[in-house]
């Protein structure tokens, strides 16, 4: 049998609908009517699950019932025969366990499909999870994304009858708002067409092709894209034009205009220019009067002089004029004004070895918070102030660090482009983390208001792909809870980013993690080296050496008494560590040609641990042979802890 | 749109008021105390509360000092106007009677593009919030529509929509004009001629002239006004004298102290942190309100 399920609900938010289906077809899985094909769709007004090959009941089921114990008095034996609607022969005698007892099987018929979805559904459609929900019609009333206006609910060909806040399930769908039907009816096999018929295309794929169909070259931004997608049931993409006269203002104004205020596409020329053009995707069939292009010109003209008006406004007081204006925009509350962090920034670069320009870059980069076309526009911060820089005639290493500084502003982002404006950023972000941490603002589980991790990761990246050998973590202050949060924060960069095996993070991490460079120099070397033959062998080695130390609690001697060596595998163990060793040292920064000689060390420290009892009734000897075993893992562990180093138990049992 | 005469801004208004009178509202003049929005007149704020269904609507003159230009930008001012429609409980094709009001001014919706697109209300200083859309139509924001959820930070009995029409706009693109300045207000007559010297003198006054001092004092006699007569009603405990109580009086004190703090605000008076704290201040007395003529009401 086919089940046909479709909401009908005023609009719901576009960003909102894949979490719903994806609720919704998991819900009606887990009803478990048989081997489903289900198919999920939805578009503003309406999220539909589809599915073939229910059941049309579920399957008879049994259920044993205990009664009263084998010697128990007659009377409470038919009592029970008589509760169960059978007679005291049809009882039989089981032991449960413990005791023997009179039982029944009963028989559980199977309940039709048509039933338990009739009863299951009002409950699994109002558990739908979304991220604001409201009541209606008042107090008490279900909650929903906003309120069900029709249901359709079929099961091959009988409407599956319940009813949500007075709005009864049948089959009839409704149409797009203006060009379709208010009311028609549907079946299950019929569905996809009638919605068609009036003006609904219920395939979220067909609705982007219908988008990407247009002429015009614009730039496809995969977020809007999917936002116009969902924010239509029958999209129509137009194309109008803008006075060139906007073209002097920044691209950067037009575009944020374009994109986050008015949901339209950007159009290029073909040299990567903005062109005078947008790409605005309606939600109806056509333009014939080209009312809708008009109006859509226009409402862009009124923002784009708002925009200028802003623009013009705030080059009345330059930047460095507006630096006063801080001490009364506040960063946090408890962390004072934008002023006071300013000071601080400008500080803090440098103390990281900024020149003039980055510091003067610091010392303007706040600024733009005061002027109006940052608080029109707040995604623009750090551009404006960039671009206002470039216009008030800064030079343009300062401008362009201004600009660049709030960046990478997500991790795919990239980093700033000059090191004027790394430094900036990073003294920027620093100096957040530092005052967030000290006031007691720490991120945990999926709070973090202030988007510290963000911050953090963003320093790293700036670090390592900026090449900046700063010493991170002197940088912390001494602060151990930030100490902690950046450990976590670079495991996740090269874990997450960079694709690096988390046990060989951890190793390299655990050996210092002080400059980033070297950090990053350590692991690829590490990645080069593991998969050769000696490598994890010596790791596993390594990991027995750290345990023994530990269960002998040693306190190792100063040095290795070569006298107290005894003859064979101790010695050339001794001699392996001292001849790789001076290899190792012999490479300076080579990490990988030091790693290839520790991991070179394998057969002697094979056969040692075959031949040699470590715990050695000489004290002396005992004490010698964990010195010899503690300098080897202190002289070998300077590119990484190769305990952390996750090898097969077959290797770890040896 | 293309048949018809194109409305002037006081026919928009008339036939407005026309079509939502023939759907059951009473008809209102404008409340005559500053407000900043619509939402904040006891016909809305107060009528939102309890149990009893209720549907209105009135042009609403919204102030918002810190929107002020001193009349010289097309879009944005420091009064303008609202249409605010009050439907309770929500009748269940509230959106389609919406759209019915559209083509009522000579919207033809065949030839336009209308989308709804999220956009979640919250007045904080009212403790009120409830969840919504932006009606778009053609790229322009011309109404805001709200399910209420709470006011006066109590959950409301009937859920209201709320319709606000931005009139000025809405006129401004039906006559296709880039200045709201440039509306027909009636013919031969221009918002302009009516509203410019609004525009510039508040604007001068908020931004520039308004003594700080003296609106401070002002916020707090009207804040102490409003607590007195709050304490006063707390303390009557005879039923019919608390039927009498004079709420909607103590409510105009607590509207008064919400323009004074927009005024202060648009000033530049208050910090940052201020801010939460005076919001924090109005919203005790809005709060402390609303809960007593639930109470008086029942």
């Amino acid at each position: 049998m086919n089940l046909l399920l479709e909401i009908g609900c005023e609009e719901i938010p576009d960003w909102m609908l894949a979490g719903a289906l994806e609720y919704l077809g998991k819900a009606i899985a887990d009803l478990k009517l048989g081997e489903t094909r289900l198919r999920t769709d939805a578009t503003p007004r309406r999220l539909t699950v589809r599915a073939e090959g229910l059941v049309e009941r579920e399957p008879d089921a049994e259920e044993r019932v205990w009664g009263p114990a084998k010697s128990a008095p007659a009377p409470a034996v038919e009592g029970f025969a008589r509760k169960q609607g059978v007679t005291v022969d049809q009882l039989e005698i089981v032991s449960d366990g413990k005791n023997e007892k009179y039982s029944y099987i009963r028989k559980i018929a199977g309940r039709p499909a048509l039933d338990i979805l009739a009863a299951a559904l009002p409950q699994l459609i109002l558990k739908t999870p979304f991220p604001k929900s409201m009541y209606w019609p008042g107090k008490g009333g279900p909650r929903f994304i906003r309120p069900i206006r029709w249901i359709v609910a079929l099961l091959g060909e009988t409407v599956i009858p319940f009813e949500i806040a007075g709005v009864a399930s049948g089959n009839q769908s409704s149409g797009h708002r203006k060009l379709g039907a208010s009311r028609f009816p549907v079946t299950f096999e019929t569905y996809e067409q009638s919605l068609r018929d009036n003006f609904v295309i219920l395939s979220a794929d067909e609705r982007r092709a219908r988008i990407r169909a247009v002429p015009t070259r614009y730039k496809c931004d995969n977020d809007l894209l999917n936002t116009l997608v969902n924010l239509t049931e029958w999209p129509t993409p137009i194309t109008g034009s803008f006075d060139t006269e906007f073209l002097t203002l920044p691209k950067e104004v037009l575009s944020t205009v374009m994109r986050f205020h008015q949901k339209y596409f950007s159009v290029e020329t073909p040299d990567g220019n903005l062109a005078p053009q947008f790409v605005a995707v309606t939600n109806t069939d056509g333009d014939p009067d080209g009312l809708i292009v008009h109006g859509n010109q226009r409402v862009l003209r009124a923002r784009f002089n708002d925009a200028r008006f802003f623009w013009d406004t705030d080059q009345k007081k330059i930047l460095a004029d507006r630096v006063e204006d801080l001490a009364h925009v506040t960063f946090q509350a408890k962390l004072g004004s934008y002023l006071e962090k300013t000071v601080r920034t400008v500080e803090l670069v440098k103390e990281l070895g900024g020149d003039a320009h980055a510091q003067r870059a610091a010392f303007l980069c706040k600024a733009d918070l005061t002027t109006e076309l940052v608080k029109e526009f707040t995604e623009l911060q750090g551009v404006i102030g960039g671009l206002y820089a470039r216009a008030q005639g800064e030079p343009e290493e300062v401008a362009t660090a201004i600009y660049d500084h709030y960046k990478p502003v997500s991790m795919e982002d990239s980093i700033p482009r000059t090191q004027s404006g790394q430094l900036l950023a990073i003294a920027d972000k620093l100096d957040t983390l530092r005052g967030c941490f000290q006031v007691g603002l720490i991120p945990s589980g999926s709070k973090d208001p202030f988007a510290l991790r963000r911050a953090g990761q963003g320093i790293i990246k700036i670090l390592v792909e900026g090449k900046l050998r700063l010493p991170i973590r002197s940088l912390l202050g001494g602060d151990a809870q930030l100490e902690e949060f950046f450990l976590d924060r670079i495991r996740n960069y090269f874990r997450e980013l960079r694709g690096f095996a988390y046990d060989e993070v951890n190793a390299v991490i655990a050996t210092g993690w002080n400059d980033l460079i070297d950090v990053e120099d350590r692991l690829i070397a590490l990645r080069e080296v593991r998969p050769t033959e000696n490598f994890e062998p010596v790791a596993a080695a390594f990991k027995r050496v750290k345990n023994i130390l530990r269960q002998n609690d040693v306190q190792p001697s100063v040095s290795i008494d070569e006298a107290l060596l005894e003859a064979g595998p101790e010695t050339s163990l001794y001699r392996s560590f001292v001849h790789n060793r001076a290899a190792a040292e012999a490479a300076p920064g080579d990490y990988r040609a030091q790693l290839a000689a520790i991991a070179s060390v394998r057969p002697e420290i094979d056969l040692f641990f075959d031949k040699v009892l470590v715990n050695a009734s000489d004290p002396a000897v005992r004490q010698n042979r964990l010195t010899l075993l503690h300098t080897m893992l202190v002289g070998f562990s300077t590119i990484a802890d190769f305990s952390e180093i996750v090898v097969s138990s077959k290797l770890e049992s040896k | 749109m293309s048949s018809q005469k194109v409305p002037t801004f006081q026919e928009n208004v008339i036939r407005l008021k026309q079509y939502w009178g023939e759907r059951g509202c009473i008809i209102q003049e404008p409340y005559d105390v500053e407000v900043g929005a619509g939402t904040s007149c006891p016909e809305t704020f107060l009528r939102a509360l309890g149990p009893q269904p209720w549907r209105t609507a009135y042009v609403q003159p919204s102030r918002r000092p810190a929107d002020g230009r001193y009349g010289d930008n097309p879009n944005r001012l420091y009064k303008h106007m609202q249409l605010q429609v009050i439907l309770k409980p929500t009748p269940a094709d509230v959106i389609e009677q919406y759209m019915g009001s559209l083509e009522a001014i000579g919207i033809d919706l065949r030839k336009h593009d209308l989308k709804l697109e999220e956009d979640n209300w919250e007045n904080p200083s009212l403790g009120a919030w409830g969840v919504g859309w932006q009606v778009m139509l053609d790229g322009l924001e011309i109404t805001q529509f709200t399910y209420f959820q709470q006011c006066g930070g109590i959950d409301l009995d009937l859920v209201p929509a709320e319709i606000t029409y931005g009139l000025e706009r809405l006129t401004a693109f039906l006559q296709g004009v880039d200045s709201v300045y440039d509306i027909e207000w009636t013919p031969g007559v221009k918002y302009r001629d009516v509203r410019y010297n609004d525009e510039l003198q508040y604007s001068v006054y908020n931004f520039e002239t308004a003594h700080v001092p003296t609106l401070w004092k002002l916020f707090e006699i009207h804040e102490g006004e409003a607590r007195r007569l709050l304490d006063l009603c707390a303390e009557t405990k005879d039923p019919a004298e608390k039927r009498r109580f004079p709420l909607l009086p103590t409510y105009d004190h607590v509207l008064k102290c919400s323009n004074l703090f927009n005024t202060l605000d648009a000033r530049g008076a208050i910090s940052v942190t201020e801010r939460v704290g005076m919001i924090a201040r109005v919203r005790k007395l809005a709060v402390a309100v609303a809960a007593s003529w639930v109470e008086q009401q029942a």
